[in-house]
């Protein structure tokens, strides 16, 4: 049996495991950048607090993956709790040092003159500060979607939901029929789903960062 | 000429259209912790209804700390501060800046915002409809002379940076606030921008009568635009707290000299305008439909070497010497064209330049270009000579204007002359 044939005899079951997949990550993501962009926020006035979150987040992207589902499963079990928890804390890194970076980076004067005529602290962070650091936590957030897609593969060592289940369960019946084709199909299916994500943060930030700061 | 005793107007925010609110500022001390000397000290003065005041002095004096406890961007440590007879230290903060314009150097525009979302932040965060907030918009964008068709809808980094100030301007204006505070605003542009966007504010301000409180180290541009200039040294205190023509004339000690600089008389001659000194009418004009033999015997007869040929409407033509009256038929082409003309408007910088370039006297026109009368050098020198004798008469009147603690500000004065001279 070809892969093209493979994958149209288990188009069904694929298509459903990419969509977990895309799921897992998707959500992932998004639980890290309201952490990650909160960090950010609590921390970027403070050099200290700055340094600290960031070289904390560094550390979790040290711990190889196998090695963190592995200290994960005995606290939350097997399945999509410890998958989804290793993908959160691996995401965090790039939103939070990229959410810290771009509000550092907004000009003083913009933020005093905001102050001056008459915003709120919330006013300030909320429609200024925020705004136009976004396109930085949205470059964090498309890096750690990439990341997230290989990593995700890898937590279905902990039973986690999605495409790694076919591309594990291909390589353990390594030799027997379709061992190939499994795999490859999870493969694939990731790198296909990846290039997706990436045009849909294309169509976000075209929608989303105003064309004032669009670089 | 100096505006003393003026009474408080009754602050207006809502129709405060064409005057602003009084400033005072009482015994008002900024102390960061950890540092033994404030960066503001003792600081009073006040700040009258509806003119520009300008606090201008050299680098880290304080004169930025100062204005921004105004709208408590900076707590003061101790002090009052009222705006319109109202506590500015009891209101909450946030509300009180919303009634005070705040413009920046490079503006500090939002770059996310076009020209018009700018301009409407003020009006939103007060709530406005949006209808009322577009027509503002459009208003206030016709004011600083930006079209509107072609501005609205464009992003800061789109514009000059003179076209960014003027925006500044207007988000400062946008809610009609009484007080004004500009920080260097125009620091940041090219000087003949810098010197359009001084003059236009100068005619907002006619129509507008805001308080302005307006921050810079370059006192040119104090000179310019300030009804009043507070010439500040270390810790924001108060060296000469002035009408521009009285700290021209006799700046009140050494600090104050170096900070005016070289050429204080020049710059004086900017403040003052012709129609403010006398321009006699001792020209002997003619018509060029006169005939010459008629105007030679006029000449002879009042002792007059030149007369001045004017046209119909009475404007100067040329100068004709006695001597070229006797080979000619008609008046029409004869004599030395007039050079420069100083109009009843011009400064008496202007004047001089034209004095200077016409040998000695020019020919003064009045609105319409009709000769009015002659000014000469000695006007001018006259007119300075008696500007230094005004001032000098009066300085017991000002010092009790200069409010702030007297022995410190004379104490303060040699330590503080140094920077300012080289600041200058």
């Amino acid at each position: 049996m070809s892969l093209f044939d493979y994958i149209a005899d288990r188009w069904d079951r694929l298509a459903l495991q990419s969509w977990l997949h895309v799921s897992e990550v998707v959500q992932s993501t998004l639980l890290a950048a309201v952490l990650g962009v909160l960090i950010g926020v609590a921390v970027y006035r403070s050099p200290v607090g700055s340094a600290v979150a960031t070289a904390l987040a560094s550390t979790i992207l040290t711990i190889p993956s196998f090695a963190l589902l592995g200290l994960l499963i005995p606290v939350f079990g097997l399945g999509p709790t410890p998958a989804v928890v290793a993908l959160v804390l691996y995401a965090l890194l790039p939103i939070t040092r990229n959410t810290i970076v771009g509000l550092a980076g907004v000009d003083p004067a913009v933020t005093d003159a905001a102050k001056g005529i008459g915003m709120g602290r919330t006013a300030v962070l909320t429609r200024v500060e925020l705004r136009l650091a976004w396109p930085a936590i949205l470059a964090g957030m498309r890096v750690a979607t990439q990341m997230l897609m290989g990593i995700a593969v890898i937590a279905a060592y902990a039973k986690g939901p999605g495409l790694g289940g076919e591309v594990f369960s291909g390589l353990t019946r390594a030799g027997s029929a379709n061992a190939t084709n499994q795999a490859l199909a999870g493969t694939l299916g990731v790198v296909v789903l990846a290039l997706l994500l990436e045009g849909v943060y294309f169509l976000i930030a075209r929608f989303t960062v105003s064309r004032g700061i669009r670089g | 000429m100096a505006d003393k005793g003026e009474t408080a107007v009754t602050p207006d925010s809502t129709a405060g259209a064409v005057s602003g609110a009084e400033i005072q500022l009482e015994g008002v001390t900024k102390r960061y912790p950890g540092s033994a000397e404030p960066a503001v000290k003792d600081v009073t003065m006040t700040i009258p209804a509806g003119k520009i005041v300008v606090l201008v002095g050299p680098s880290g004096c304080g004169k930025t700390t100062t204005m921004r406890m105004i709208n408590r961007l900076i707590e003061p440590t101790s002090g009052r501060i009222t705006i319109g007879g109202e506590d500015a230290l009891k209101l909450d903060d946030v509300k009180l800046r919303r009634k005070i314009g705040y413009a920046i150097q490079q503006a500090g525009l939002f770059p996310h915002f076009t020209v018009a979302q700018n301009i409407a932040v003020v009006p939103g965060l007060l709530g406005w409809d949006k209808k009322r907030i577009a027509e503002r918009v459009d208003e206030l964008m016709d004011l600083v002379g930006l079209d509107v068709a072609q501005f609205r809808d464009r992003y800061p980094r789109q514009l000059s940076g003179g076209q960014q100030q003027r925006v500044g301007v207007a988000r400062a204006l946008a809610a009609d606030p009484p007080v004004l505070l500009m920080d260097e605003p125009f620091g940041a542009v090219d000087p003949i921008t810098r010197g359009i966007l001084q003059d236009e504010l100068l005619r907002l301000q006619a129509d507008l009568g805001k308080t302005i409180v307006f921050v810079t180290h370059d006192f040119d541009e104090a000179v310019k635009l300030g009804d009043r200039i507070a010439v500040l040294g270390e810790a924001s205190s108060i060296q000469q707290y002035d009408t521009p023509e009285a700290i021209l004339a006799n700046p009140a000690n050494d600090m104050v000299a170096g900070f005016v600089g070289a050429g204080a008389s020049l710059k004086q001659l900017t403040l003052l305008r012709v129609r403010d000194v006398d321009y006699p009418d001792i020209a002997m004009t003619a018509d060029e439909s006169e005939s010459p033999s008629d105007l030679r015997a006029r000449m002879a007869k009042a002792g007059k070497t030149y007369a001045l040929l004017v046209d119909r409407r009475r404007r100067p033509q040329r100068w004709v010497h006695v001597r070229n009256l006797s080979s000619v038929r008609s008046l029409a082409g004869v004599g030395r064209p007039v050079g420069d003309t100083v109009s009843t408007r011009s400064t008496l910088q202007d004047a001089l330049e034209a004095i200077l370039a016409e040998g000695g006297h020019a020919v003064v026109t009045g609105t319409r270009g009709e000769y009015v009368g002659m000014i000469d050098i000695e006007t001018v020198t006259g007119v300075l000579a008696q500007l230094r004798e005004e001032h000098e008469n009066t300085d017991g009147g000002d010092s009790a204007d200069d409010a702030g603690d007297g022995g410190d500000s004379a104490g303060g004065a040699g330590a503080a002359a140094e920077p300012g001279a080289s600041a200058s």
